[in-house]
């Protein structure tokens, strides 16, 4: 076995936040770690080109060999584009941060050990570690709010430790019935293994426990992906969070869920994903439609943001539930493009509430004027999360109703016979232009109109800040215009999972 | 790849590269920025007038590529309807950039005006040479971006604020049919180009009563995908953002909102005319709409004040003609009238400008008057400009309107009589805003010292007015294959056309020949049909009723009922079971485990 690189995507980012619980220069050290993790993770991406092997970088380290658990850790496309996305928003999200008035050293290292987590569950190629190294990322962001959030931030944190705390118990326990449903002699917590025998035998889990299983699993992804109707706690979490919290948690933490979804369920379990898969279509529909009209209705700039992040959702689902390689590879394109835009936003109004002390829609106004290049960037930030074409979001959302509308072919008995999944599809182009309608409400709102009083003196965007929106913004246009970028890597990790639940 | 195949590509990315470089390099340097913009137009036009010696060409690169399932390619197709409309966009486009130049010089934005200029003419061209239906959109879209930004332009006031974000609100709502049509299609024939769409529709077509029902699926998705063109071609029910949009810098709604975005509805339809002539029931439904939006326009624009309204709703009521032509399978005289009217309303709206930079941003025709001695090459410019949209013979107005009141008769007695009327108030508002801007006594101060701007700005009203008179003869006109076929049974139409122009015009002189203020009133046209106010309504009894009473459900249903029911419950089990409580980590360990045991026997038994 060759160098275990991966295990250091998981070293540095703890060593940065060591260094920060000891007070060594805090941002500067986690910042450096970050900043390493970052390039570490683009080196690695040369190595996962598609064909061969699928999973690459392989290690090992055994923990109970009785039970066949061990520390795997190794990446196909699609991890590695989860641990690029992390990597991208640790490092903004470091940068962006505010002043912390107290505990600078225990702030950053809590951030850190979010990104240690998040990069830990997305290499992990081993039922457990993949669910406890997303346990290592949630406590942090409980204390992140708890401590250093605004607001009604007590309350808050109890809501969103105890909805979470639930949704990773029910987790557990689909992951339980998972390693039980298994035949016994072939019960592995290995995830290679399991596709391997999920290949060979064309299903390892017995057709009538998948149900079960599937929609224990659903519910507890979706509790964490905040699936309508367990959302919540994502606004009132959201608008509590301290920026940084807010970013690392909606751009990437909470991602891990759908990663799941792509990952575990769908692939061993495809007869549960189409037993339940008209149910999922409702609980996005209510994700995109509902929650979509709860947004409008909002009038600070922070719920705003965290509805909308999660109506968001309902599309990277729309992708999964189409349940075939176009609509998929979509909704992972999209987990990554939903990441990069909805950390730029989240950083966007953390500044405004830092430096102007509120973020109702109603007491700003005209601040185009005296901060252009933070309007420039919530502009081009809040255009790629309304789907704007030359924004990755809208490769990735193209893909998912294309692959959802085509998930059933056209009944053309009679004119307007569509099928759930494609009425679903026609609720989520409507929820594209309600997207609209509020994101350019508050554009116009924040930064358009006479300048209000007491507004006109503000500074904009501190210049050492500016690269960190860019790097934001970059991301979203390289992949907007050459999605292929991505595409491709994400492609292999699909492929197989779509076409198993496809053959049926 | 030969340079032919090239020559596109530098068409298409010449501007955006223009818009990078603004961005990047010369924010800070206003004039530098305006050189920059006015120059890649400049390369554009120049290049669109040698692509008239190419071949046709077609060049594409896949851009998501899922095999035989899904394929975007992104392509470029340079025939002979995009050389057509690449000379109207870059010609526009030109000029409207120098005239900028002038227009535009006490603005402190400039590099983001021209920034936000070049963006556009990428958008544009890429929808002119779009070569399938997602490309199409996703310029589609990026136009309606760059013109939110650019009607915005002054963002400080109110009303462009919200105007910039109508336009763009009430285009998304076109483009959310659109992108349901673009799927249909794609669902019924498994691809978006329009190379491999065209021979699967044939063979549909060709097979009737087999394909009947395909046929019909087909024609639902063209009317989802006419929602596109009705957005941003602004016809009825979906043209009220248009005459906001007029609170965007002059230029722009000369460039944008009279002659290349508005027009690029119609420029779709035409595009995809093999797809529009297989569908009767939409073809009706478009020619309807068309002639409709005609009619109703021109009845709006006889009562307004504000110069820059008036041509926007004859805008409005031209595109209306051109959207009926396509529905009367006269896609040939739709992009004539498109091509001559780009060049006499472009002229128009910066015949405005100039008055507007004469007379100090002043905009009511009321306290106008007397420009004729003031402003004498913008008076004879836009003379020549309301001659060509009145349709006076001769002129290239004529022709192209006559070319579509021809195909109009030939479908029904009763869309003759709407372009009939509707060509009779064109006259009667063209003439109305003439005699009171320009013929009559002086209204202000202001009037009274208007000069004529810059040679940089009258220049390309000097330009612009010999298209607007020549583009109805020979060459121009062959460009579109259009026989004027003045046969025996068509004689009638000029002529009428003609009496029509007359009345119309004539009328106009008898009511405000020498006044000083209006003198009909009629609220009903002048507060355009109510349809702002009854979209006010509706939107606040439909979709903000809705959100209201959603926000209500998560506030006090989901959270307050479930949530807090659900961890009320679970405290007030919390207090029952403290008689359980025993203290001990192990004990705690035991009831989770039952726990767990119990939940699984509950999923699986």
């Amino acid at each position: 076995m060759s160098f275990p690189v991966l295990y250091l995507l998981i070293l540095i980012p703890l060593a940065g936040a060591f260094a920060a619980m000891l007070n060594f220069a805090p941002k500067r050290s986690c910042l450096a770690a970050s900043a390493a993790n970052l390039l570490l993770a683009l080196g690695l991406m040369p190595g996962v080109q598609p064909g061969g092997e699928k999973f690459r970088y392989l290690s090992s380290i055994d923990v109970v060999p009785a039970l066949d658990l061990k520390l795997l850790v190794g990446v196909d496309g699609l991890g590695l584009m989860m641990v690029l996305l992390a990597a991208i928003v640790t490092l903004c999200a470091i940068q962006l941060s505010p002043q912390v008035k107290t505990g600078e050293g225990g702030f950053y290292a809590c951030l850190m050990l979010i990104s240690a987590g998040c990069i830990g569950a997305f290499i992990s190629l081993d039922l457990f570690f993949f669910y406890a190294f997303h346990e290592l990322a949630l406590i942090p962001t409980f204390l992140l709010i708890g401590i250093w959030g605004h607001g009604e931030r007590i309350a808050a944190a109890w809501k969103i430790t105890i909805y979470l705390a639930l949704g990773s118990f029910i987790l557990l326990l689909g992951f339980i019935a998972l390693y039980l449903a298994v035949p016994l002699e072939a019960r592995t917590f290995d995830l290679r293994k399991l596709y391997l025998l999920q290949e060979s035998t064309g299903g390892i889990i017995p057709t009538e426990k998948q149900g079960p299983i599937f929609l224990t699993l659903l519910v507890g992804f979706g509790i964490l992906i905040s699936l309508f109707p367990f959302h919540t706690w994502a606004p009132q979490g959201y608008a509590a969070a301290p920026t940084p919290a807010a970013m690392l948690h909606a751009g990437v933490l909470k991602k891990f869920g759908l990663f799941g979804l792509l990952r575990v369920a769908y692939p061993l379990l495809p007869y549960g994903a189409q037993k339940y898969g008209s149910l999922l279509l409702f609980l996005l529909a209510g994700n995109i439609l509902y929650i979509g009209l709860v947004t409008i209705s909002q009038r600070k700039l922070d719920t705003m943001l965290g509805y909308s992040s999660v109506m968001h959702m309902g599309y990277i689902f729309l992708g999964l539930a189409s349940v075939n390689v176009i609509g998929q590879s979509g909704a992972a394109l999209l987990l990554f493009a939903h990441g990069l835009s909805v950390a730029a936003l989240f950083a966007v109004m953390g500044d405004l509430r830092e430096r102007l002390g509120t973020t109702h829609l109603d007491e700003l106004g005209g601040l185009a004027r005296s901060m252009p290049v933070l309007c420039l960037f919530f502009g081009l930030a809040l255009f790629a999360s309304i789907g704007l074409p030359g924004f990755a979001n809208f490769a990735a959302e193209t893909l998912v109703f294309f692959g959802a509308f085509g998930a059933d072919s056209v009944n053309v008995s009679s004119p307007l016979h569509f099928t759930p999944i494609q009425w679903t599809v026609i609720i989520g182009l409507w929820g594209v232009v309600m997207s609209a309608v509020y994101m350019l409400r508050a554009y116009r709102k924040v930064f358009f109109g006479p300048t209000r009083s007491g507004l006109g003196e503000m500074l904009d965007v501190a210049p050492g800040n500016r690269w960190a929106f860019a790097l934001l913004v970059a991301g979203l246009l390289i992949v907007g215009f050459y999605p292929k970028l991505l595409l491709d890597l994400i492609k292999p990790g699909v492929q197989p999972v779509a076409a198993k639940v496809a053959q049926r | 790849m030969d340079t032919a195949k090239l020559f596109p590509w530098f068409i298409l990315l010449n501007p955006l590269i223009a818009a990078v470089l603004i961005l990047v390099a010369t924010r800070k340097n206003h004039g530098l920025s305006a050189v920059i913009s006015t120059m890649s137009a400049f390369f554009g036009l120049a290049a669109a007038l040698c692509a008239w010696s190419l071949p046709e060409v077609h060049s594409s690169v896949m851009w998501l590529d899922f095999g035989k399932a899904f394929q975007v390619p992104f392509g470029v197709k340079l025939d002979h309807l995009a050389k057509a409309m690449l000379l109207v966009v870059t010609g526009v486009g030109f000029l409207v950039h120098l005239y900028s130049t002038v227009y535009m010089e006490h603005d402190d934005a400039r590099s983001r005006y021209f920034g936000h200029l070049a963006l556009f003419m990428f958008s544009m061209l890429g929808i002119v040479l779009a070569d399938n239906f997602v490309m199409m959109f996703i310029f589609w879209e990026l136009v309606g971006a760059s013109s939110y930004l650019l009607i915005g332009h002054w963002y400080e006031k109110d009303s462009a604020a919200d105007a910039s974000k109508k336009a763009f609100l009430v285009n998304r709502i076109g483009d959310f049919g659109f992108m349901i049509g673009i799927l249909m299609v794609w669902g019924l024939l498994g691809t978006v180009v329009f190379a491999d769409l065209q021979p699967a529709v044939a063979k549909l077509v060709a097979d009737q009563k087999t394909n009947a029902p395909l046929l019909a699926f087909l024609g639902v998705a063209v009317l989802f995908l006419f929602m596109g063109p009705v957005g941003k071609s602004a016809q009825m029910p979906l043209h009220v953002w248009l005459p906001d949009a007029m609170e965007g810098p002059t230029p722009v709604s000369a460039l944008i909102h009279a002659a290349t975005m508005v027009a690029a509805g119609v420029y779709l339809l035409v595009r995809i005319t093999f797809l529009v002539d297989a569908a009767p029931l939409a073809q009706t439904v478009i020619a309807w709409t068309g002639m409709i939006t005609a009619l109703m326009a021109a009845l709006m624009a006889t009562q307004q004040n504000d110069i820059k309204r008036i041509l926007a709703y004859s805008t409005l009521s031209q595109l209306g003609y051109m959207i009926g032509a396509v529905g009367m399978s006269a896609g040939n005289a739709a992009m004539f009238h498109l091509f001559t009217h780009a060049f006499f309303k472009a002229l128009l709206f910066l015949g405005a400008g100039a008055v507007i930079h004469g007379m100090h941003h002043e905009q009511d025709i009321w306290k106008m008057g007397g420009l004729k001695n003031r402003m004498p090459i913008t008076f004879v410019t836009f003379g020549l400009g309301t001659l060509a949209l009145i349709g006076f013979p001769g002129l290239a107005g004529f022709f192209s309107k006559d070319a579509i009141l021809v195909a109009a008769g030939q479908k029904s007695v009763t869309f003759l009589v709407m372009g009939l009327v509707t060509a009779l108030l064109t006259s009667f508002y063209m003439t109305r805003l003439f005699l009171v801007a320009f013929l009559n006594k002086p209204m202000s101060e202001a009037a009274k010292h208007a000069a004529d701007p810059p040679l940089v700005m009258t220049g390309p009203l000097m330009v612009l007015a010999v298209p607007s008179v020549l583009f109805g003869w020979g060459w121009a006109a062959s460009l579109f294959h259009v026989e004027v076929p003045h046969g025996s049974d068509t004689w009638h139409v000029p002529l009428l056309a003609t009496v029509m122009l007359v009345v119309g015009a004539g009328n106009a002189v008898l009511i405000y020949g020498n006044r000083d203020r209006e003198r009909v009133r009629i609220p009903l046209f002048k507060d355009k049909f109510y349809f702002d106010e009854l979209y006010d309504v509706l939107i606040k009894v439909t979709q903000e009723a809705l959100a209201r009473f959603s926000s209500f459900l998560d506030k006090y249903l989901i959270d307050g009922l479930l949530v807090k029911g659900a961890s009320a419950l679970a405290f007030g089990t919390g207090f029952a079971l403290r008689f359980l409580q025993v203290g001990n980590a192990q004990a705690y360990a035991i009831f989770f485990g039952l726990g767990v045991i119990v939940l699984m026997y509950l999923a699986f038994r």
